[in-house]
């Protein structure tokens, strides 16, 4: 690779590497490369494609791309030019694909997606109702290029944005765009990046920083990682508009340890950008300098909050600090210096605000939260994975439209937003539009884009429990509030799931966890308690079953209601007597039944049965309990 | 890595032009408590001694940042990582009998590593494979619906592989 020296011979690149790649009379299979896609099977595909390639002696392109997002249907590819998507594919369909497709130009039905068994199926994949409703501007490579290859970003316009920027835009014009542009950061806060970006500017000192967040430590959510891992440079390049808007000479990419992948995919992008000189000394001619590091964490979920990572960064314990100083202001950010934070998604959006303008970005999405948001589906619906919508969607039109529906044809419960400090959103709000101003106002958030989706068999005093159990063990102990009040809250949640609950608990979570809201230190803190104080909101008559009549209406918490055999169902085949550690479950002659004295709820008996005669039922109330 | 060749400039990368001797070895701690990691499986006491010296940063301090991270480990670890579900569902199917096998046929207990570190066992709250109860997780891989002919299999190929 050659230095480029000034902005011309990036535009000269350009051109060259636009008649070299992708070619439109070259066959060409774009197979995803992702995380998901590659453990079931990507590799073993693509040499299989590649053999039979070589069998036919067919000169075939074969693209690995980064995720695509559905990746429960992985692997997945796309065929072009006919732009046919086959989903589950495996090593034997290779030799029917290149048959079919790329020399017949006709489907391969079996490969192709259908909705159930009896519906047609899908050859397109803008046709595939997964995709339909997407638009993709953070996502927009993935699946295109391949993120090893630099000269792939820039066939399909990369480093347009900087290149226009260096030639004709002042760093105060390109601060107005994105200011303009009123984008807000995607990892969760919402607060506006432009803003963010004038504090850094005008914040005295000459040395600044600009960082990217890939600290994603929620469960269940993946979308920077796809974006690490399947477009590096499209983050730089954000990160590079960023540095030259505020001034900035070095960048920090703070990655998960647990993204092996990302931080290999980074590593050989940086290395590309430098031999390319557009990262280092003299950018382009252009004066700018700017320097990529990466930094890896090392497992603490509390880094992702923007003081703790920069603790880490410096080599100290993940503790947040009160603000101010605020990351921007001088001795608040990296060693002192005035620091630009920002989710790895903003940044990615940087660079099309920048060549499409600010009055495009606006367009899309809602008046105070413009753009796209890639959220991370998952939970009990039908097809589950990375999806880019744009903002004001309905929840409904993500779940039922995008995500098709429940699995399984159950009722749906409930929508778990923002993570695991978000909240839950019951059925007669799923028809709130999806904003960052929105999502608050019915106590979730919208959080870096985690979206689980639960039916009627998850108990809402569970999952809160789960997700507070999240929170109160990744909880750095800084702060009493979060340390002790968040392990308080569990206990009672505790009691409460195992049937143990009393009268005022409730009352108790909801005080505990108002005063965490109010006083804990960081976001995540403050956040902690929202899952329960929402489930207590919406879903407060399980709790209160769960307390008063000692019944778990979703059968999932053990501990609970009243075991009996159905003996009209019971067919007399002994595995509940199996499974039982305690030997409640008596035998007679003709029948089976529960002895409840010996019984402790353990559910093991209701798991074992294969056909549902286990029953769980009301604790039938004895004439008028004392408490009424 | 091991601590002597352990390059303070490299590690820290292009910000090593702004930052004084101090920042530096500070900044480069977490890095070098990887690379430790991968070398030895663990981060060892003397090593750890070596590297307080080395960055001039009290050991004190060194176990201080190490212990708040979850992915830093102060026993040497097996080759092998035998995760044992103590949760509720395979508590009442007789984890606990899993465990005793395999703690029996090791002479270990949980938390330990084997002398000869073939394997580490563990213990786990809930891997969310209740149906599949009792679970045990060796190495990534889910292993469910143990029966003691299957914990026999897991327990060979495990001395097997070491």
């Amino acid at each position: 690779m050659e230095k480029l020296k000034d902005i011309e011979a990036l535009k000269n690149l350009r051109k060259r590497i636009k008649e070299e790649t992708f070619k439109p009379d070259v066959p060409r299979i774009r197979i995803c490369s992702g995380t998901a896609c590659t453990a079931s099977g990507t590799p073993k595909v693509v040499s299989a494609i590649e053999e039979e390639a070589g069998k036919k002696g067919l000169n075939l392109e074969i693209v690995k791309t980064g995720c695509q997002g559905f990746c429960q249907k992985g692997p997945i590819l796309k065929v072009e030019p006919q732009e046919i998507f086959y989903q589950k594919v495996k090593p034997e369909h290779a030799k029917w694909l290149l048959t079919y497709t790329v020399i017949g130009g006709m489907p391969y039905r079996q490969g192709l997606y259908r909705e159930n068994i009896l519906s047609e199926p899908v050859p397109e994949m803008t046709d595939v109702p997964f995709y339909k409703k997407q638009l993709r501007i953070a996502l927009r490579n993935n699946g295109l290029i391949d993120p090893h290859n630099i000269y792939h970003y820039i066939a399909v316009g990369g480093y347009s944005a900087f290149e226009k920027a260096l030639s004709s835009m002042t760093p105060d014009q390109v601060l107005n765009e994105i200011d303009k542009a009123n984008l807000r950061g995607r990892g969760g806060a919402g607060f506006p990046a432009g803003k963010k970006w004038k504090h850094t500017k005008n914040a005295p000192g000459k040395i600044k920083f600009v960082i990217a967040n890939g600290d994603e430590g929620d469960p269940g959510a993946f979308m920077d990682r796809s974006v690490m891992e399947g477009d590096p440079h499209s983050l730089f390049e954000g990160m590079l508009l960023c540095a030259h808007a505020i001034g900035a000479q070095y960048g920090l990419i703070y990655v998960r340890h647990e993204y092996p992948l990302a931080v290999k995919n980074l590593g050989i992008a940086i290395k590309q950008a430098e031999e390319l000189g557009l990262l280092g000394k003299n950018i382009l001619g252009s004066g700018l300098n700017f320097t990529l590091d990466i930094r890896e964490g090392a497992g603490a979920f509390v880094c992702g909050e923007s003081t703790a990572l920069i603790a880490s960064l410096e080599g100290e314990r993940g503790f947040p600090r009160p603000r101010p100083p605020r990351l921007s202001e001088p001795g608040g950010g990296a060693w002192g210096y005035p620091t630009n934070l920002n989710n790895i998604e903003t940044y990615a959006c940087v660079p099309q605000i920048i060549e499409k303008g600010a009055d495009w970005f606006r367009s899309i999405g809602t008046e105070n939260s413009p753009g796209t948001k890639v959220f991370a589906l998952t939970g009990k619906v039908v097809n589950t994975g990375l999806v880019e919508v744009p903002m004001g969607i309905t929840l409904r039109e993500i779940i039922y439209d995008i995500g098709g529906g429940i699995m399984g044809g159950k009722k749906f419960k409930a929508v778990q937003t923002g993570g695991p400090s978000g909240g839950c959103i019951p059925e007669h709000l799923l028809d709130t539009p999806v904003d960052f101003d929105t999502l608050p106002k019915v106590g979730s958030m919208m959080g870096s884009g985690g979206m689980v989706v639960m039916d009627e068999d998850n108990c809402m005093v569970d999952v809160a429990k789960y997700f507070l159990s999240f929170c109160q063990s990744e909880s750095c102990g800084k702060c009493p509030p979060c340390r002790i009040g968040t392990y308080q809250m569990l206990q009672i949640l505790d009691k409460i799931t195992s049937g143990k609950g009393e009268d005022g608990d409730i009352e108790r979570l909801v005080e505990i966890g108002e005063m965490i809201k109010k006083t804990a230190l960081c976001g995540l803190g403050n956040s902690a308690p929202n899952p329960v104080l929402t489930t207590i909101k919406y879903f407060r008559d399980e709790y209160e079953e769960h307390i008063h009549d000692k019944y778990c209406r979703a059968k999932a918490c053990s501990g609970l209601g009243v075991f009996s055999i159905d003996h009209e169902q019971c067919f007399l085949c002994g595995l509940c007597k199996q499974a039982c550690a305690f030997d409640a479950v008596k035998e007679t002659s003709r029948s089976f039944f529960i002895d409840q004295d010996y019984c402790t709820k353990c559910k093991a008996c209701y798991l074992a049965c294969p056909i549902g005669a286990v029953k769980i039922e009301k604790q039938k109330r004895k004439g008028v309990s004392v408490s009424e | 890595m091991k601590v002597e060749e352990l390059d303070i400039a490299e590690k820290i990368g292009n910000v090593k032009d702004i930052l004084t001797e101090v920042q530096k070895k500070r900044g480069i701690l977490i890095h070098a408590f990887q690379g430790i990691q991968k070398e030895y499986n663990y981060l060892p006491e003397d090593v750890l001694k070596a590297l307080s010296k080395k960055l001039d940063i009290p050991l004190v301090e060194v176990y201080s940042t190490a212990t708040f991270y979850k992915h830093f480990y102060f026993k040497p670890r097996g080759k092998n990582i035998v995760c044992v579900c103590t949760g509720t569902a395979c508590h009442v199917r007789g984890s606990d009998k899993v465990l005793e096998k395999i703690e029996e046929s090791f002479g270990i207990k949980e938390g330990e590593t084997t002398p000869d570190l073939s394997l580490t066992l563990e213990t786990v709250g809930c891997v969310g494979c209740c149906g599949l109860a009792p679970v045990i997780t060796v190495n990534e891989e889910v292993v469910g619906d143990l029966s003691p002919k299957r914990v026999n299999e897991i327990i060979t190929r495990v001395k097997g592989s070491k």
